[in-house]
């Protein structure tokens, strides 16, 4: 299979592009990916349907706070933090969202690495992008225990609409788990970019089938998609 | 497996791997997604900016139209970078593109059906609702 991927980039030079490209891709039988790999397309399918599941979170958060007559809680002042002798609105979740944004970073430098067959550095810049995601929890853990000590319960809170923190939990909750399975996936594939299973052609646990280094493109995907909804629920959730 | 096949099966990975050599020179920039590492670190830097933007418009207070549409905008093009760029949609098929982007692009009428709807529920709370003291 991954044998069919590679000959594919090769033929896809000649392949026409644009609208006639589409309709040529999608009618030619059999594949309608031409030069991905079937790992990557159900990554992107799977990014999909995840799409929509976060979708749906921020739908009916904004569906809540539209219908409720009783005032929301202002998030900047929920979500500040006294630094000093001065409140900073939103401090915590800027630097969250640096955190965040900084690991993407050193994930995509990871993929290019990969391809280049740099070990040392692939699998040190996915441990780095790894641990960005695991301070980016212990940050969110921080906020979630600083929040239910001011009161804060997924049917009630003392400054406003009760949605709000239902709405918190339930979408802040989901994001981070998304970040932690992450963290998982990160630092096993790290592991084994460190170990050269791609390069000696170690066959791996589950499926027994050898592994190269697209992989490494394929786990970030999914960690710039967990960036990405980040930036959806900072702009939607925290600044709205 | 016997002898035989593992032996075939290396035959064929090296008739593979020299097949391949003699690919690689003609369709190096198409093996893989290969891009300078410059272009991350703009891309990066520029995240950091927008991030910035977004903050600074809740640091100043910023209110009203002006605030949800300064929002709206560093949002869609954060995730636009992060898409094309970080995820490499930019140098993918159109086929692929069109599949994964066209979809959420639907949310969007699921978003106006959800306006409307808390809308006229909002309309009935406060006409049915409403604290009368």
């Amino acid at each position: 299979m991954a044998e069919t991927a590679l000959t594919d980039t090769v033929a896809s030079t000649t392949r026409p592009e644009g609208w006639r490209g589409i309709a040529a891709d999608w009618s030619s039988d059999q594949r309608a990916f031409k030069n991905v790999s079937w790992g990557k397309a159900m990554m992107w399918i799977f990014l999909l349907s995840d799409t929509f599941i976060f979708s749906c979170f921020l739908l009916s958060y904004m569906t809540t706070r539209m219908s409720t007559t009783v005032p929301w809680p202002n998030p900047g002042e929920v979500f500040a933090l006294r630094i000093g002798d001065r409140e900073i609105p939103l401090i915590l979740i800027a630097i969250m969202t640096f955190i965040l944004i900084s690991s993407s970073g050193t994930m995509a430098m990871a993929v290019n690495f990969g391809y280049r067959h740099d070990r040392a550095r692939t699998a040190a810049l996915m441990l780095a992008t790894a641990a960005f995601g695991a301070t980016f929890v212990g940050m969110q853990a921080f906020e979630w225990t600083k929040l239910i000590m001011e009161g804060v319960r997924p049917w009630g809170n003392p400054w406003g609409a009760e949605q709000f923190g239902s709405s918190f939990f339930m979408i802040t909750g989901f994001h981070g788990t998304h970040v932690t399975i992450g963290v998982i996936f990160l630092i096993a594939i790290a592991r084994k970019v460190w170990r050269g299973d791609f390069d000696v052609g170690r066959r791996g646990f589950f499926t027994s089938r050898k592994g190269h280094y697209e992989i490494v493109e394929i786990t970030g995907l999914y960690w710039h998609f967990v960036d990405l909804v980040w930036v959806f629920i900072f702009a939607l959730f925290y600044l709205w | 497996m016997t002898d035989t096949a593992v032996q075939l099966e290396g035959r064929e990975h090296s008739l593979h791997a020299q097949a391949h050599d003699a690919l690689v020179p003609a369709v190096a920039h198409t093996k893989g997604q290969q891009h300078p590492i410059k272009l991350y670190l703009v891309v990066w830097g520029w995240l950091f900016v927008l991030s910035t933007c977004s903050y600074l418009v809740d640091y100043f207070g910023i209110h009203g139209h002006l605030r949800w549409s300064l929002i709206l905008l560093f949002m869609v093009l954060k995730a636009g970078l992060i898409v094309a760029v970080f995820m490499h949609m930019a140098w993918e098929r159109l086929a692929l593109a069109y599949a994964i982007l066209l979809p959420p692009v639907l949310v969007l009428v699921f978003v106006a059906i959800m306006v409307f709807e808390s809308d006229y529920t909002h309309l009935l709370r406060a006409i049915f609702f409403a604290p009368t003291a």
